[in-house]
Protein backbone atom coordinates (compact mmCIF):
# COMPACT_ATOMS: atom_id res chain seq x y z
CA UNK A 1 0.00 0.00 0.00
CA UNK A 2 2.77 2.09 1.15
CA UNK A 3 4.40 1.23 -2.07
CA UNK A 4 1.56 2.14 -4.32
CA UNK A 5 1.13 5.87 -3.05
CA UNK A 6 4.68 6.47 -2.99
CA UNK A 7 4.97 5.37 -6.60
CA UNK A 8 1.50 7.92 -7.11
CA UNK A 9 3.28 10.42 -6.21
CA UNK A 10 6.09 10.07 -8.38
CA UNK A 11 3.91 9.73 -11.14
CA UNK A 12 2.04 12.70 -10.09
CA UNK A 13 5.70 14.43 -9.78
CA UNK A 14 6.78 13.37 -13.09
CA UNK A 15 3.51 14.56 -14.86
CA UNK A 16 3.53 18.14 -13.60
CA UNK A 17 7.28 18.35 -14.39
CA UNK A 18 6.67 16.84 -17.79
CA UNK A 19 3.72 19.75 -18.70
CA UNK A 20 5.56 22.44 -17.06
CA UNK A 21 8.73 21.41 -19.46
CA UNK A 22 6.44 21.05 -22.56
CA UNK A 23 5.21 25.16 -21.58
CA UNK A 24 1.63 23.29 -21.37
CA UNK A 25 -0.64 25.06 -18.76
CA UNK A 26 -3.65 24.40 -17.24
CA UNK A 27 -6.07 27.51 -16.48
CA UNK A 28 -9.75 27.18 -14.02
CA UNK A 29 -12.44 28.48 -15.87
CA UNK A 30 -15.94 29.44 -14.43
CA UNK A 31 -18.43 28.99 -17.00
CA UNK A 32 -22.07 29.83 -16.96
CA UNK A 33 -24.09 26.08 -16.79
CA UNK A 34 -25.94 26.86 -19.90
CA UNK A 35 -22.67 27.15 -22.20
CA UNK A 36 -21.36 23.43 -20.44
CA UNK A 37 -21.62 21.25 -23.79
CA UNK A 38 -20.40 23.90 -26.50
CA UNK A 39 -17.63 24.60 -23.70
CA UNK A 40 -16.67 20.94 -22.95
CA UNK A 41 -16.32 20.98 -26.64
CA UNK A 42 -14.71 23.65 -26.37
CA UNK A 43 -12.22 22.56 -24.28
CA UNK A 44 -11.15 19.56 -26.20
CA UNK A 45 -10.52 21.62 -29.24
CA UNK A 46 -8.34 23.74 -27.04
CA UNK A 47 -6.15 20.99 -26.09
CA UNK A 48 -5.57 20.14 -29.48
CA UNK A 49 -4.33 23.41 -30.89
CA UNK A 50 -2.49 25.25 -28.40
CA UNK A 51 -1.44 22.03 -26.10
CA UNK A 52 -3.21 23.90 -22.97
CA UNK A 53 -5.89 22.68 -20.67
CA UNK A 54 -8.58 24.49 -19.07
CA UNK A 55 -10.47 23.13 -16.38
CA UNK A 56 -13.92 23.89 -16.21
CA UNK A 57 -16.16 24.45 -13.45
CA UNK A 58 -19.86 24.93 -14.03
CA UNK A 59 -22.65 27.13 -12.33
CA UNK A 60 -24.42 30.19 -12.16
CA UNK A 61 -22.89 33.57 -12.91
CA UNK A 62 -24.46 35.64 -10.01
CA UNK A 63 -22.63 32.51 -7.76
CA UNK A 64 -19.18 32.84 -9.63
CA UNK A 65 -19.70 37.01 -8.30
CA UNK A 66 -19.75 36.39 -5.11
CA UNK A 67 -17.13 33.57 -4.88
CA UNK A 68 -14.78 35.50 -7.23
CA UNK A 69 -15.54 38.69 -4.58
CA UNK A 70 -14.50 36.14 -1.95
CA UNK A 71 -11.23 34.96 -3.40
CA UNK A 72 -11.87 32.25 -5.97
CA UNK A 73 -9.30 30.94 -7.68
CA UNK A 74 -11.21 31.41 -11.37
CA UNK A 75 -8.50 32.84 -13.50
CA UNK A 76 -11.10 33.19 -16.59
CA UNK A 77 -15.26 33.64 -16.41
CA UNK A 78 -17.56 32.93 -19.11
CA UNK A 79 -20.72 34.41 -17.94
CA UNK A 80 -24.31 33.99 -19.20
CA UNK A 81 -24.72 37.76 -19.75
CA UNK A 82 -22.83 41.10 -19.71
CA UNK A 83 -23.23 42.62 -16.57
CA UNK A 84 -21.93 40.58 -14.40
CA UNK A 85 -18.27 40.71 -16.29
CA UNK A 86 -18.83 44.44 -15.73
CA UNK A 87 -19.29 44.22 -12.32
CA UNK A 88 -16.25 42.25 -11.62
CA UNK A 89 -13.93 44.91 -14.81
CA UNK A 90 -15.55 47.76 -11.97
CA UNK A 91 -14.41 46.16 -9.33
CA UNK A 92 -10.68 45.74 -10.37
CA UNK A 93 -11.06 42.07 -10.06
CA UNK A 94 -10.80 41.21 -14.04
CA UNK A 95 -8.34 42.80 -16.42
CA UNK A 96 -9.58 45.82 -17.92
CA UNK A 97 -10.36 45.76 -21.26
CA UNK A 98 -10.14 42.39 -21.69
CA UNK A 99 -13.97 41.64 -22.03
CA UNK A 100 -15.82 40.66 -25.44
CA UNK A 101 -19.28 38.78 -26.61
CA UNK A 102 -18.65 35.43 -27.03
CA UNK A 103 -21.71 34.57 -28.35
CA UNK A 104 -25.61 35.48 -27.88
CA UNK A 105 -28.50 33.82 -27.03
CA UNK A 106 -31.13 32.60 -28.99
CA UNK A 107 -34.94 32.47 -26.44
CA UNK A 108 -37.20 29.84 -27.46
CA UNK A 109 -40.70 29.11 -26.63
CA UNK A 110 -40.94 25.00 -25.75
CA UNK A 111 -42.88 22.31 -24.98
CA UNK A 112 -42.01 18.40 -25.23
CA UNK A 113 -45.46 18.38 -26.76
CA UNK A 114 -45.36 17.80 -30.58
CA UNK A 115 -47.47 20.45 -32.32
CA UNK A 116 -48.11 22.43 -29.37
CA UNK A 117 -46.51 25.48 -29.73
CA UNK A 118 -47.39 26.91 -33.32
CA UNK A 119 -44.27 28.64 -35.17
CA UNK A 120 -45.45 32.16 -34.44
CA UNK A 121 -45.79 32.03 -30.30
CA UNK A 122 -49.75 32.73 -30.94
CA UNK A 123 -50.36 30.17 -28.10
CA UNK A 124 -49.62 32.61 -25.68
CA UNK A 125 -52.58 34.51 -26.80
CA UNK A 126 -55.30 31.93 -27.43
CA UNK A 127 -54.00 30.45 -23.83
CA UNK A 128 -55.25 26.42 -22.85
CA UNK A 129 -52.38 26.06 -21.01
CA UNK A 130 -52.34 26.05 -16.85
CA UNK A 131 -48.42 27.03 -16.06
CA UNK A 132 -46.10 28.75 -18.16
CA UNK A 133 -41.97 28.34 -16.97
CA UNK A 134 -39.41 30.63 -16.95
CA UNK A 135 -36.48 31.50 -15.53
CA UNK A 136 -36.65 34.05 -13.17
CA UNK A 137 -36.36 37.29 -14.28
CA UNK A 138 -34.40 39.05 -11.54
CA UNK A 139 -31.75 36.63 -11.59
CA UNK A 140 -31.45 34.84 -15.12
CA UNK A 141 -30.90 36.62 -18.43
CA UNK A 142 -32.93 34.13 -20.19
CA UNK A 143 -35.47 34.79 -17.79
CA UNK A 144 -35.47 38.89 -18.22
CA UNK A 145 -35.94 38.15 -21.65
CA UNK A 146 -38.89 35.95 -21.60
CA UNK A 147 -40.27 38.91 -19.57
CA UNK A 148 -39.48 41.07 -22.36
CA UNK A 149 -41.37 39.45 -25.18
CA UNK A 150 -44.60 38.88 -22.82
CA UNK A 151 -44.56 42.47 -22.07
CA UNK A 152 -44.18 43.25 -26.31
CA UNK A 153 -46.81 40.89 -26.94
CA UNK A 154 -48.86 42.92 -24.03
CA UNK A 155 -49.75 39.42 -22.69
CA UNK A 156 -48.54 40.26 -18.99
CA UNK A 157 -51.66 40.53 -17.41
CA UNK A 158 -53.18 37.48 -18.58
CA UNK A 159 -50.43 35.17 -18.45
CA UNK A 160 -48.35 36.63 -14.68
CA UNK A 161 -50.33 33.81 -12.73
CA UNK A 162 -49.43 30.80 -14.84
CA UNK A 163 -46.38 31.82 -13.83
CA UNK A 164 -43.84 29.26 -12.47
CA UNK A 165 -40.33 30.48 -11.93
CA UNK A 166 -37.42 27.98 -11.98
CA UNK A 167 -34.07 29.22 -10.59
CA UNK A 168 -31.97 28.67 -13.65
CA UNK A 169 -32.49 28.02 -17.12
CA UNK A 170 -31.88 23.98 -16.40
CA UNK A 171 -34.54 23.75 -14.18
CA UNK A 172 -37.10 25.83 -16.15
CA UNK A 173 -35.99 22.96 -19.23
CA UNK A 174 -37.17 20.53 -16.08
CA UNK A 175 -40.49 21.90 -15.42
CA UNK A 176 -41.32 21.84 -19.00
CA UNK A 177 -39.34 18.66 -20.08
CA UNK A 178 -41.39 16.75 -17.17
CA UNK A 179 -44.80 17.60 -18.82
CA UNK A 180 -45.66 20.13 -15.20
CA UNK A 181 -45.44 22.87 -17.60
CA UNK A 182 -47.13 22.88 -20.42
CA UNK A 183 -44.48 25.27 -22.47
CA UNK A 184 -41.88 27.91 -21.26
CA UNK A 185 -38.91 29.95 -22.33
CA UNK A 186 -35.86 28.32 -22.37
CA UNK A 187 -32.49 28.51 -24.20
CA UNK A 188 -32.35 27.01 -27.83
CA UNK A 189 -28.91 25.79 -27.37
CA UNK A 190 -31.34 23.46 -24.51
CA UNK A 191 -32.98 21.46 -26.94
CA UNK A 192 -30.93 21.92 -30.27
CA UNK A 193 -29.20 19.13 -32.14
CA UNK A 194 -27.77 18.95 -35.45
CA UNK A 195 -29.00 22.41 -35.80
CA UNK A 196 -32.76 21.59 -35.31
CA UNK A 197 -35.18 21.22 -32.60
CA UNK A 198 -34.90 17.83 -31.20
CA UNK A 199 -37.74 16.96 -29.83
CA UNK A 200 -41.26 18.69 -28.79
CA UNK A 201 -42.44 22.23 -30.50
CA UNK A 202 -40.83 25.69 -30.08
CA UNK A 203 -40.82 28.88 -31.59
CA UNK A 204 -37.45 30.64 -31.71
CA UNK A 205 -38.48 33.91 -30.54
CA UNK A 206 -37.66 36.76 -33.16
CA UNK A 207 -34.39 39.34 -31.71
CA UNK A 208 -36.75 42.46 -32.31
CA UNK A 209 -39.04 40.99 -29.47
CA UNK A 210 -36.81 41.37 -26.57
CA UNK A 211 -32.77 43.18 -25.98
CA UNK A 212 -30.23 40.34 -27.19
CA UNK A 213 -28.70 38.29 -24.68
CA UNK A 214 -25.05 39.00 -24.94
CA UNK A 215 -22.91 36.64 -22.95
CA UNK A 216 -19.66 38.17 -21.96
CA UNK A 217 -16.15 36.72 -21.31
CA UNK A 218 -13.53 38.54 -19.21
CA UNK A 219 -9.72 37.79 -17.96
CA UNK A 220 -9.26 37.73 -14.09
CA UNK A 221 -6.84 39.24 -12.32
CA UNK A 222 -5.56 36.22 -11.02
CA UNK A 223 -5.02 34.60 -14.79
CA UNK A 224 -2.82 37.38 -15.76
CA UNK A 225 0.21 35.61 -15.50
CA UNK A 226 -0.63 32.24 -16.55
CA UNK A 227 -0.20 32.11 -20.43
CA UNK A 228 -3.08 29.31 -20.80
CA UNK A 229 -5.46 31.72 -19.79
CA UNK A 230 -5.25 34.78 -22.18
CA UNK A 231 -4.90 31.52 -24.88
CA UNK A 232 -8.41 30.37 -24.06
CA UNK A 233 -9.76 34.03 -24.72
CA UNK A 234 -8.30 34.34 -27.80
CA UNK A 235 -9.01 31.01 -28.60
CA UNK A 236 -13.29 31.27 -28.52
CA UNK A 237 -12.84 33.94 -31.42
CA UNK A 238 -11.35 31.59 -33.68
CA UNK A 239 -12.75 29.77 -36.72
CA UNK A 240 -12.59 26.49 -34.79
CA UNK A 241 -14.43 27.76 -31.39
CA UNK A 242 -17.38 29.60 -33.16
CA UNK A 243 -18.40 27.12 -35.58
CA UNK A 244 -18.62 24.79 -32.05
CA UNK A 245 -20.36 27.84 -30.31
CA UNK A 246 -22.95 28.26 -33.77
CA UNK A 247 -23.76 24.23 -33.52
CA UNK A 248 -25.04 24.30 -30.26
CA UNK A 249 -27.79 27.23 -30.86
CA UNK A 250 -26.14 30.48 -30.10
CA UNK A 251 -25.31 33.76 -32.53
CA UNK A 252 -21.98 34.75 -32.82
CA UNK A 253 -21.22 38.80 -32.35
CA UNK A 254 -20.84 41.13 -35.08
CA UNK B 1 -35.22 45.25 6.57
CA UNK B 2 -37.73 42.58 5.91
CA UNK B 3 -39.86 43.77 2.70
CA UNK B 4 -43.81 42.93 2.82
CA UNK B 5 -42.81 39.75 -0.28
CA UNK B 6 -39.98 38.51 2.89
CA UNK B 7 -42.30 38.57 5.44
CA UNK B 8 -44.68 36.77 3.39
CA UNK B 9 -42.19 33.94 2.68
CA UNK B 10 -41.88 33.25 6.70
CA UNK B 11 -45.18 32.86 6.79
CA UNK B 12 -45.85 30.53 3.74
CA UNK B 13 -42.71 28.55 5.53
CA UNK B 14 -44.56 28.10 9.00
CA UNK B 15 -47.74 27.69 7.49
CA UNK B 16 -45.78 24.83 5.41
CA UNK B 17 -43.63 23.55 7.95
CA UNK B 18 -46.87 23.44 11.13
CA UNK B 19 -49.34 20.79 8.48
CA UNK B 20 -46.48 18.65 7.38
CA UNK B 21 -45.25 18.21 11.19
CA UNK B 22 -49.31 16.94 11.88
CA UNK B 23 -48.97 14.87 8.67
CA UNK B 24 -45.53 13.40 10.14
CA UNK B 25 -46.96 12.80 13.54
CA UNK B 26 -49.76 11.36 12.33
CA UNK B 27 -48.50 8.92 9.78
CA UNK B 28 -44.93 8.69 11.83
CA UNK B 29 -46.55 7.52 15.43
CA UNK B 30 -48.13 4.23 13.75
CA UNK B 31 -44.99 3.65 11.63
CA UNK B 32 -42.55 4.37 14.45
CA UNK B 33 -44.49 1.74 16.87
CA UNK B 34 -45.08 -0.84 13.93
CA UNK B 35 -40.97 -0.69 13.23
CA UNK B 36 -40.33 -0.15 17.23
CA UNK B 37 -42.39 -3.47 18.30
CA UNK B 38 -41.96 -5.66 15.20
CA UNK B 39 -40.47 -9.13 14.50
CA UNK B 40 -40.98 -9.33 10.94
CA UNK B 41 -38.30 -9.21 8.47
CA UNK B 42 -39.29 -6.66 6.71
CA UNK B 43 -38.43 -4.35 9.75
CA UNK B 44 -34.86 -4.19 8.03
CA UNK B 45 -36.05 -2.80 4.40
CA UNK B 46 -39.01 -0.41 6.09
CA UNK B 47 -36.36 1.44 8.27
CA UNK B 48 -34.02 1.89 5.27
CA UNK B 49 -36.97 3.16 3.43
CA UNK B 50 -37.83 5.42 6.12
CA UNK B 51 -34.15 7.27 6.73
CA UNK B 52 -33.63 7.31 2.54
CA UNK B 53 -34.31 11.20 2.50
CA UNK B 54 -31.35 11.70 4.51
CA UNK B 55 -28.98 9.79 2.65
CA UNK B 56 -30.48 11.29 -0.78
CA UNK B 57 -29.55 15.04 -2.17
CA UNK B 58 -32.94 16.86 -1.58
CA UNK B 59 -31.97 18.42 -5.38
CA UNK B 60 -32.38 15.11 -6.39
CA UNK B 61 -35.01 13.56 -4.25
CA UNK B 62 -37.08 16.76 -5.99
CA UNK B 63 -36.37 16.03 -9.08
CA UNK B 64 -37.83 12.27 -8.99
CA UNK B 65 -40.69 13.97 -6.89
CA UNK B 66 -41.18 16.27 -10.02
CA UNK B 67 -41.39 13.15 -12.29
CA UNK B 68 -43.43 11.33 -10.33
CA UNK B 69 -45.74 13.53 -9.28
CA UNK B 70 -46.09 15.43 -13.13
CA UNK B 71 -48.69 14.47 -15.87
CA UNK B 72 -46.32 11.20 -16.47
CA UNK B 73 -45.97 10.31 -13.29
CA UNK B 74 -47.58 7.39 -11.27
CA UNK B 75 -48.25 9.75 -8.37
CA UNK B 76 -49.39 12.38 -10.80
CA UNK B 77 -51.89 9.78 -12.98
CA UNK B 78 -53.29 8.83 -9.48
CA UNK B 79 -54.15 12.78 -8.68
CA UNK B 80 -55.14 13.39 -11.69
CA UNK B 81 -57.50 10.28 -11.57
CA UNK B 82 -59.10 11.45 -8.28
CA UNK B 83 -59.53 15.63 -9.92
CA UNK B 84 -56.83 16.92 -8.06
CA UNK B 85 -54.77 17.58 -10.92
CA UNK B 86 -50.77 17.59 -10.85
CA UNK B 87 -49.29 18.14 -7.49
CA UNK B 88 -46.09 20.59 -8.70
CA UNK B 89 -46.30 24.15 -8.40
CA UNK B 90 -49.10 23.54 -5.27
CA UNK B 91 -49.17 23.99 -2.23
CA UNK B 92 -50.48 20.75 -1.24
CA UNK B 93 -47.39 19.26 -3.44
CA UNK B 94 -45.42 21.37 -1.31
CA UNK B 95 -46.55 19.13 1.84
CA UNK B 96 -46.19 16.33 0.19
CA UNK B 97 -42.80 16.55 -0.50
CA UNK B 98 -41.70 17.89 2.66
CA UNK B 99 -43.88 14.68 4.63
CA UNK B 100 -41.37 12.96 2.49
CA UNK B 101 -38.69 14.42 2.95
CA UNK B 102 -38.74 15.13 6.65
CA UNK B 103 -39.83 11.92 7.81
CA UNK B 104 -37.20 10.23 9.27
CA UNK B 105 -36.38 13.04 12.18
CA UNK B 106 -40.05 12.50 13.26
CA UNK B 107 -39.96 8.81 12.78
CA UNK B 108 -36.77 8.02 14.49
CA UNK B 109 -36.97 9.99 18.00
CA UNK B 110 -40.39 8.11 18.19
CA UNK B 111 -39.23 4.87 16.88
CA UNK B 112 -36.37 5.00 19.87
CA UNK B 113 -38.86 5.94 22.52
CA UNK B 114 -40.88 3.52 22.01
CA UNK B 115 -38.76 0.89 22.17
CA UNK B 116 -37.44 2.35 25.68
CA UNK B 117 -40.73 1.98 26.93
CA UNK B 118 -40.01 -2.00 26.56
CA UNK B 119 -42.70 -4.70 26.94
CA UNK B 120 -43.19 -4.81 30.95
CA UNK B 121 -45.73 -1.61 31.04
CA UNK B 122 -47.53 -2.89 28.08
CA UNK B 123 -47.74 -6.56 29.75
CA UNK B 124 -48.84 -5.26 32.63
CA UNK B 125 -51.56 -3.01 31.43
CA UNK B 126 -53.03 -6.13 29.19
CA UNK B 127 -53.33 -8.44 32.73
CA UNK B 128 -55.25 -5.73 33.72
CA UNK B 129 -57.48 -5.81 30.63
CA UNK B 130 -56.62 -2.69 29.18
CA UNK B 131 -57.24 -2.92 25.42
CA UNK B 132 -54.29 -2.12 22.79
CA UNK B 133 -55.96 1.59 21.96
CA UNK B 134 -56.27 2.11 25.48
CA UNK B 135 -52.91 0.34 26.24
CA UNK B 136 -51.41 3.33 23.53
CA UNK B 137 -53.22 5.92 25.19
CA UNK B 138 -52.90 5.85 28.65
CA UNK B 139 -49.04 4.22 28.78
CA UNK B 140 -47.38 4.44 25.79
CA UNK B 141 -48.48 8.31 24.59
CA UNK B 142 -47.16 9.58 28.17
CA UNK B 143 -44.59 8.03 28.80
CA UNK B 144 -43.29 8.63 25.20
CA UNK B 145 -43.85 11.88 25.61
CA UNK B 146 -40.14 13.43 25.23
CA UNK B 147 -40.20 11.64 21.58
CA UNK B 148 -43.15 13.03 20.87
CA UNK B 149 -41.96 16.33 21.40
CA UNK B 150 -38.39 15.89 19.65
CA UNK B 151 -39.67 14.52 16.71
CA UNK B 152 -42.08 17.04 16.58
CA UNK B 153 -39.73 20.08 16.69
CA UNK B 154 -37.13 17.99 14.59
CA UNK B 155 -39.68 17.87 11.92
CA UNK B 156 -40.67 21.22 12.24
CA UNK B 157 -37.43 22.83 11.94
CA UNK B 158 -36.09 20.62 9.69
CA UNK B 159 -38.95 21.74 6.79
CA UNK B 160 -38.74 25.32 7.95
CA UNK B 161 -34.98 24.62 6.68
CA UNK B 162 -35.26 22.92 3.14
CA UNK B 163 -34.17 23.92 0.37
CA UNK B 164 -33.61 21.17 -2.39
CA UNK B 165 -36.73 19.88 -2.50
CA UNK B 166 -38.82 22.80 -2.94
CA UNK B 167 -36.68 24.61 -5.27
CA UNK B 168 -37.17 21.73 -7.73
CA UNK B 169 -41.19 21.08 -6.70
CA UNK B 170 -42.60 24.01 -6.13
CA UNK B 171 -41.86 26.84 -9.03
CA UNK B 172 -41.06 29.81 -6.75
CA UNK B 173 -44.52 31.25 -6.70
CA UNK B 174 -45.06 34.21 -4.61
CA UNK B 175 -47.80 33.14 -1.60
CA UNK B 176 -47.82 29.46 -2.45
CA UNK B 177 -44.71 27.96 -3.10
CA UNK B 178 -42.05 30.43 -2.45
CA UNK B 179 -40.31 30.19 0.88
CA UNK B 180 -37.88 31.68 2.94
CA UNK B 181 -35.34 29.09 2.15
CA UNK B 182 -35.75 29.98 -1.77
CA UNK B 183 -36.30 33.76 -1.19
CA UNK B 184 -32.97 33.67 0.73
CA UNK B 185 -31.28 31.91 -2.08
CA UNK B 186 -32.77 34.47 -4.32
CA UNK B 187 -31.42 37.75 -2.67
CA UNK B 188 -28.29 36.09 -2.56
CA UNK B 189 -28.02 34.94 -6.54
CA UNK B 190 -29.30 38.77 -7.12
CA UNK B 191 -26.58 39.98 -5.13
CA UNK B 192 -29.22 41.53 -2.89
CA UNK B 193 -26.91 40.58 0.34
CA UNK B 194 -28.63 42.87 3.13
CA UNK B 195 -31.83 41.57 1.91
CA UNK B 196 -30.36 37.90 2.28
CA UNK B 197 -28.77 38.90 5.94
CA UNK B 198 -31.70 40.20 7.42
CA UNK B 199 -33.89 37.14 6.09
CA UNK B 200 -31.04 34.51 7.11
CA UNK B 201 -30.78 36.35 10.90
CA UNK B 202 -34.47 35.75 11.45
CA UNK B 203 -33.89 32.21 10.05
CA UNK B 204 -30.80 31.79 12.43
CA UNK B 205 -32.92 32.93 15.22
CA UNK B 206 -36.07 30.68 14.98
CA UNK B 207 -33.83 27.85 14.90
CA UNK B 208 -31.37 28.38 17.50
CA UNK B 209 -34.51 29.10 19.79
CA UNK B 210 -36.20 26.09 18.56
CA UNK B 211 -33.02 23.74 19.67
CA UNK B 212 -32.44 25.69 22.51
CA UNK B 213 -36.42 25.26 24.02
CA UNK B 214 -35.65 21.26 22.85
CA UNK B 215 -32.64 21.00 24.77
CA UNK B 216 -33.63 22.57 27.52
CA UNK B 217 -37.08 20.80 27.77
CA UNK B 218 -34.99 17.47 27.43
CA UNK B 219 -33.13 18.27 30.60
CA UNK B 220 -35.53 17.45 32.81
CA UNK B 221 -36.29 14.29 30.59
CA UNK B 222 -33.90 11.81 31.24
CA UNK B 223 -35.73 9.18 28.84
CA UNK B 224 -35.70 11.78 25.96
CA UNK B 225 -32.06 12.89 26.99
CA UNK B 226 -31.03 9.19 26.52
CA UNK B 227 -32.71 8.96 22.97
CA UNK B 228 -31.19 11.75 21.77
CA UNK B 229 -27.51 10.60 22.19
Amino acid sequence: MAFKITSFFLWALYLISASSLCNAETTLVAVASNFTKPMTEIAEAFKKTTGHSANLAFGSSGKFVSQLENGGPFEVFLSADASNPIKLEQSGLAVAGSRFTYAIGKLVLWSNKTGYVDERGQILATGGFKHLALADPKLAPYGAAAMEVIRNMKLLDTLQPLFVLGENIAQTYQFISTGNAELGFIALSQIIDNGRIASGSGWIVPNNLHIPILQDVILLKKGAENPAAPALLKFLTSPEAQAIIRKYGYDIAG
Amino acid sequence: MLSPADIATLWLTFKVAGISTLFMLLFGTPLAWWLARTESRWKGICNAVVALPLVLPPTVLGFYLLVLMGPAGVIGKFTTWLGLGTLPFTFAGLVVASVLYSLPFVVQPLQTAFAMIGARPLEAAATLRASPFDTFFSIVVPLAKPGFLTAAILGFAHTVGEFGVVLMVGGNIPDKTRVVSVQIYNHVEALEYSEAHWLAGCLLLFSFSVLLVLYTALKTHPVAHQSLK
